[in-house]
This record gives C-alpha cells, sequence and structure tokens, in this order.
C-alpha cells in the first residue's frame, strides 16, 4: 500500500468520525448558546439516549425507524426534566455553581443507568446497514459513511430550524440578549427548554449512531469529554465553529493516531484545549467576549 | 452575630477564635483527634487517616477555588506530582519532614505552568484549561514508565522518624494530623491576611481589582500555586499512607470529588474544607456498611453499589447548590447563632 492511500484512508476515516463529533460538539454548544451552560452532563444524556434506543429496540422490539423516534421522545422528556429540576434554579448562580450542577447530573445520570442497565456492554441492533466499501486500496466501513450521511442532514435540519422557523428564532433571540427578547414577548422558558431538548435530541442521535455501529455501555460517555477539544477550537457558541472544528480535529486525530501511535488519541484532544485556550480562547468562529466595567 | 461581644480594636475583630470559649472548645476537639490513636480503633484511625489526607487537598483547592474563585479541575494531577516526588525523594533518602515540602514545591512549580493561561482566561473557560491540564498530567503519570512506573505504579519506602518507622495507621496518624493542622491553621491566616483579601478582591470581580493595585497576574498564579501546594503535601501523605500506589487513583472523580467536598463544605472557608472533607468521606463509607449490613437479605444491593454512590454523590452536589448554597458551614453557623441568641429566635 502506497503514502498516499495510507494518508487517503486516514483522512477519509477521521472527515467521516467528525460527524458524529460534530453532534456532539452541536449539544454542548446548543446549551452553552442558549443558557450559557457548559453542559458537562453531555456525555451522560448522550448514553442515556442510546441506552432508551436500546430499550425501545431490543426489550420492546420495535423496528429501528420507529425505536429512534421513541428514545428522542424520551430523551426529550428528561431534557425538560433537567432544565426544570436543575438548571432553572440555579440560574444567576456563579459559574462554580452551574459548573459543578452538570457534573453532579452527571454522575447522577451515570450512577442511574448503571443500576438500571447494568454495567456489561449490551449488543445494539445496527441503525443503519453494515457494507464495507472499497475505494482502490481503501477500505472505508460503510457505517462510517451511513453516520456521517445521518448526522449531516440532522445537522442541515438543524441549521435550517434555526434560520427559517420560528422557534427557531425566538432561540436565537434569546440566546443573543435574553431581557431584550422577553421585552418583545418571546418566552425565554420556552425557548431554553426546546434548548435542551434539542441537545439532548442531537446526543441521543449521536449516541444511537455510535451504539449502532457496535455496542452500548456507561463507558459510552467518556467519548464526549474529548468533543470539549472540538467545542474549544470552533468557539462555545458557534454552530459553524462546532462543525468546522469537528472536522479539523476528525482529521487531524485520525492522522495522529496513524502516523503517531494509538495512544496519542487519548491526550491528544486536551493538548488541542490547552493550546486554543492560550492562543485563541473564545474559538475560530465563536464571540469574543469584551468585558464592561 | 453574638449578643454582648464588643470589640475595641482591630486586633479583636481579626482574631481567629474571637472568644474563650471559642478557644477552649477549640483546644478539647484538637486534643481529642490528637488522642485518637489512644481511644479510636483501627478502622476510627484508618479512616481518621484518609480523611486527614483529604482535608488537606481540600483545604488547598478552598484556597484556590473558595478564596481566589479559580474553578480548578486538576486537583488530584497535583496530588500524583507530589505522590510521584516522594516516591523518588524516599529512594533518595530524604526524610519526611524535608521531603513533604520539597513535593509540595513541585507541585506548587507544576501547578504556576497550569495556572498561566489564568491571566488569558477566566471563569468556565480557566476550568475548562484545568480539566484539560488534569488530562494531560494523568496520560503523563500512565506512560512516563521511567519516572512513574506506568500502570504499575510505585512502591514508597515508609517514611521515618527519629529512628522510628512510621509504618501503620496509628503511627502515620500524627505525620498527616501534624500537616492538617498546620496547614489549617496557615489556610486560616492567609484568609486574613493582605493575600486572602486579595483573592477575595480577584473573585468577586478581577478588573475592579486590579484597579485598586491588586497584581492578577501575581495573586491569580500565587493562588493556584497554594492550592498545588497543599495538593503535593496531600499526595506525599497519601503515598506515605499506602506504600504504593498507581496512577488510577489520581483520576477526574477525585478532582471532582474535592470541588464537590469544598461545595458541600462551604467556599472560602477553613471550616467548610473540614466538614466538607469529613462529610465526603463518610457519606460513601456508610452507605458501603449500610450495604454490607443488608447484604445478607439483600445479596443484589452490592452489584448495584457503586452506581447507587454516584447516584448519591450527585444528588448531594445538586441539593447542596440548590438549598444550601453556603455549605455545611453556614448550617453549623445557622446552629451556633440560634444558641448564642437563646431564648430569642434568629
Amino acid at each position: 500500500m502506497t503514502d498516499f492511500y495510507i494518508l487517503a484512508e486516514f483522512t477519509l476515516l477521521g472527515l467521516l468520525a467528525s460527524g458524529i463529533s460534530a453532534l456532539l460538539a452541536l449539544s454542548f454548544v446548543l446549551v452553552y448558546k442558549g443558557t450559557h451552560v457548559v453542559n458537562f452532563a453531555a456525555g451522560e444524556v448522550m448514553m442515556l439516549g442510546a441506552y432508551l434506543y436500546y430499550t425501545a429496540a431490543v426489550a420492546l422490539r420495535m423496528p429501528p425507524a420507529i425505536a429512534l423516534p421513541l428514545a428522542l421522545v424520551g430523551i426529550a422528556l428528561a431534557g425538560v426534566a433537567i432544565e426544570a429540576l436543575v438548571l432553572r434554579p440555579l440560574a444567576g448562580q456563579p459559574t462554580i455553581a452551574i459548573l459543578m450542577a452538570t457534573i453532579g447530573l452527571a454522575s447522577l445520570l451515570h450512577g442511574g443507568v448503571e443500576i438500571i442497565w447494568g454495567q456489561d456492554p449490551l449488543e445494539v441492533p445496527a441503525l443503519l446497514p453494515r457494507f464495507p466499501v472499497n475505494w482502490g486500496e481503501v477500505m472505508i466501513p460503510g457505517a462510517a459513511i451511513g453516520n456521517f450521511v445521518v448526522a449531516s442532514l440532522l445537522i442541515a435540519a438543524l441549521v435550517a430550524f434555526f434560520r427559517f422557523s420560528r422557534a427557531g428564532i425566538a432561540m436565537r433571540a434569546t440566546a443573543s440578549d435574553p431581557v431584550t427578547a422577553a421585552t418583545l414577548g418571546v418566552d425565554i422558558r420556552a425557548s431554553q427548554r426546546m434548548t435542551w431538548i434539542l441537545s439532548g435530541v442531537t446526543g441521543t442521535v449521536a449516541g444511537a449512531l455510535i451504539a449502532g455501529s457496535g455496542s452500548v455501555s456507561p463507558a459510552l460517555a467518556a467519548t464526549a469529554l474529548s468533543v470539549l477539544a472540538v467545542v474549544i477550537l470552533g468557539g462555545l457558541d458557534s454552530v459553524a465553529g462546532a462543525i468546522l472544528a469537528s472536522l479539523i480535529v476528525g482529521v487531524l486525530e485520525s492522522l495522529t493516531v496513524g502516523y503517531v501511535g494509538g495512544k496519542m488519541r487519548d491526550v491528544f484532544p486536551y493538548l488541542v484545549v490547552l493550546a486554543m485556550l492560550i492562543v485563541r480562547p473564545y474559538g475560530l468562529l465563536g464571540t469574543r467576549e469584551i468585558e464592561r466595567l | 452575630m453574638r449578643t454582648g461581644v464588643f470589640f475595641e480594636n482591630y486586633r479583636g475583630e481579626e482574631q481567629l477564635w474571637d472568644s474563650p470559649a471559642a478557644r477552649a472548645w477549640m483546644a478539647v476537639f484538637i486534643l481529642t483527634v490528637a488522642l485518637l490513636p489512644v481511644w479510636g480503633s483501627d478502622y476510627v484511625v484508618a479512616m481518621a487517616c484518609i480523611v486527614g489526607i483529604h482535608l488537606v487537598a481540600t483545604m488547598g483547592l478552598n484556597i484556590t477555588t473558595g478564596s481566589a474563585g479559580l474553578i480548578s479541575l486538576s486537583q488530584a494531577a497535583f496530588m500524583g506530582v507530589g505522590c510521584y516526588a516522594i516516591s523518588w525523594f524516599a529512594k533518595w533518602g530524604l526524610p519526611f519532614w524535608i521531603a513533604l515540602p520539597l513535593a509540595g514545591a513541585l507541585a506548587a512549580a507544576i501547578g504556576m505552568l497550569v495556572g498561566l493561561p489564568s491571566l488569558r482566561v477566566k471563569g468556565m473557560y480557566f476550568a475548562i484549561a484545568t480539566l484539560a491540564a488534569h488530562f494531560v498530567l494523568s496520560f503523563l503519570f500512565r506512560e512516563w514508565t521511567p519516572v512513574t512506573g506506568g500502570p504499575r505504579g510505585v512502591t514508597i519506602p515508609p517514611a521515618s522518624f527519629l529512628g522510628m518507622e512510621l509504618t501503620g495507621d496509628r503511627r502515620m496518624f500524627y505525620p498527616i494530623f501534624t500537616c492538617a493542622l498546620l496547614l489549617g491553621l496557615a489556610a486560616a491566616n492567609v484568609t486574613r491576611s493582605y493575600v486572602g483579601r486579595a483573592f477575595v478582591a480577584v473573585r468577586d470581580r478581577d478588573i475592579s481589582a486590579e484597579i485598586l493595585g491588586v497584581n492578577l497576574l501575581r495573586y491569580k498564579v500565587l493562588a493556584f500555586m497554594l492550592g498545588a501546594f497543599y495538593a503535593g503535601i496531600a499526595g506525599g501523605l497519601l503515598g506515605y499512607f499506602y506504600g504504593a500506589i498507581t496512577s488510577e487513583y489520581f483520576s477526574f472523580s477525585l478532582s471532582v470529588f474535592y470541588v464537590a467536598a469544598i461545595i458541600v463544605g462551604g467556599l472560602g472557608r477553613v471550616l467548610g474544607s473540614v466538614l466538607g472533607a469529613v462529610f465526603m468521606t463518610f457519606v460513601p463509607e456508610s452507605l458501603r456498611l449500610v450495604s454490607s449490613a443488608l447484604s445478607g437479605s439483600l445479596p443484589a444491593l452490592a452489584t448495584v453499589l457503586l452506581p447507587m454512590g454516584q447516584v448519591v454523590f450527585g444528588v448531594l452536589i445538586i441539593a447542596f447548590l440548590i438549598f444550601e448554597p453556603h455549605g455545611l458551614a453556614q448550617v453549623w453557623a445557622r446552629v451556633r447563632r440560634a444558641f448564642h441568641l437563646w431564648p430569642f429566635k434568629t
């Protein structure tokens, strides 16, 4: 196999993997943009969504096309509950309170999932058909392509929602200035609730896609922390930044794994985070915050 | 405020314990704890050692996060630095009372590096920077085998004092107790000095603090280094206490544990650190005791013990944040006030 093919294979794999990490990153970014909360429980919400999908598909024996919407309804309810019971009472509290609330939530969800579903990996029916694609000497698993397509479609739908729908515009108004939005008659509570629902939905689709190409276990939640690299690189409050950064990080990570070694995968995202926070903390496309007294 | 207490000068206001009764109670408390190896069972002494180590790390974090407002999610990594430093110092034959401050200093030096971004970013962004630093450091712990022993970990030869080997919980108790006491006094004194007030000013509004003449870079980095210094000492004590340790101990959840401890205890107060460290150590322990007591009738309970602990941990954090944001220290203050003002209502 020639050097070119190795490079092409790792680059393609990285690009395709970036679809899911873009979804996860969106799950962070939506909540941060809408409510100024960095949701450290995003990984756990994704895991919960994946388990809900598992329950609907295996325990209730639904076909994937019905199981996924069921899981989405479940996670939407969970999102509403989280917003109402945890984050709403803490509105206006200092950063550390909100940060620790989401970490506490992560611990609570993680423990709850392990109590209900156990710690062992569970086999999940594939959401998409499995087929390998060969292109010259480059071999790409079909699930990677399918995941990328589903992720892209969902992201496109979200972007359209924010641009054209009334609720989406209300959410953007709430994100940019809650007080003004409220005076103009936007129901900001409903907008923030919607933010949590959408974040849960994107997380769940990502979780179901990951679980569908393998199995679901509590370790799934840990993958979300490394998505922080994507979020910080793109800018915590930028949807476009999250998409762009997930492509960059996906390719870079895949190339690092290919050329430097698999161990670097553990530390690579955090090196990106550190470098980015020192050089350009607001990210590639994020809003630069200017503090006034 | 208690009735009938009048201070005629500032020194009186600034005292750590402002009445003879408070000083007497403090002396009684310290004596009771100091004599613990005499009256306590093996279990109680071992638990006291663990609480003491957690307490040292918690007090450090309470300076960084509670007083200076820099949210640090890398306290466990600094403990790791201290612990690995101790493993080398002990091999070189340094006595523990030199090795421990050195380990603290090394952790503080690394803390300085991690704290440097604090000038550029703050709040949530800084917390994420420390989180990244934690994972980078724990990657080093795992992979830098010549220094850290990799996944197999390190062994630490026992400390000795005046020719007596400090092995076993009862003998290790006194170094831990002394460190906790000295560092606790130091932390209490920092909060009433210029430095401590500068920390609080930085926490409440850093730009205003700078206008008032507080050197932001110096005080932010100093607060972070102090926290790391405490963590380094705690890590060193941990190494001496267990004798052998692997990199897995210094996990991200341990870092989170310390932040939870200062939140449950009370931010920015030494009393908060004490109450938080004790409470957060005993909650999982009592869960374990309850489940082992019930394991005869409910054998399924043992398998859900660990996730149960996580659920309780999460619920505790959220409940304290919502219902008692100033922590157990505030509860304690309320109880005290009720006694002071009795028979009047607060």
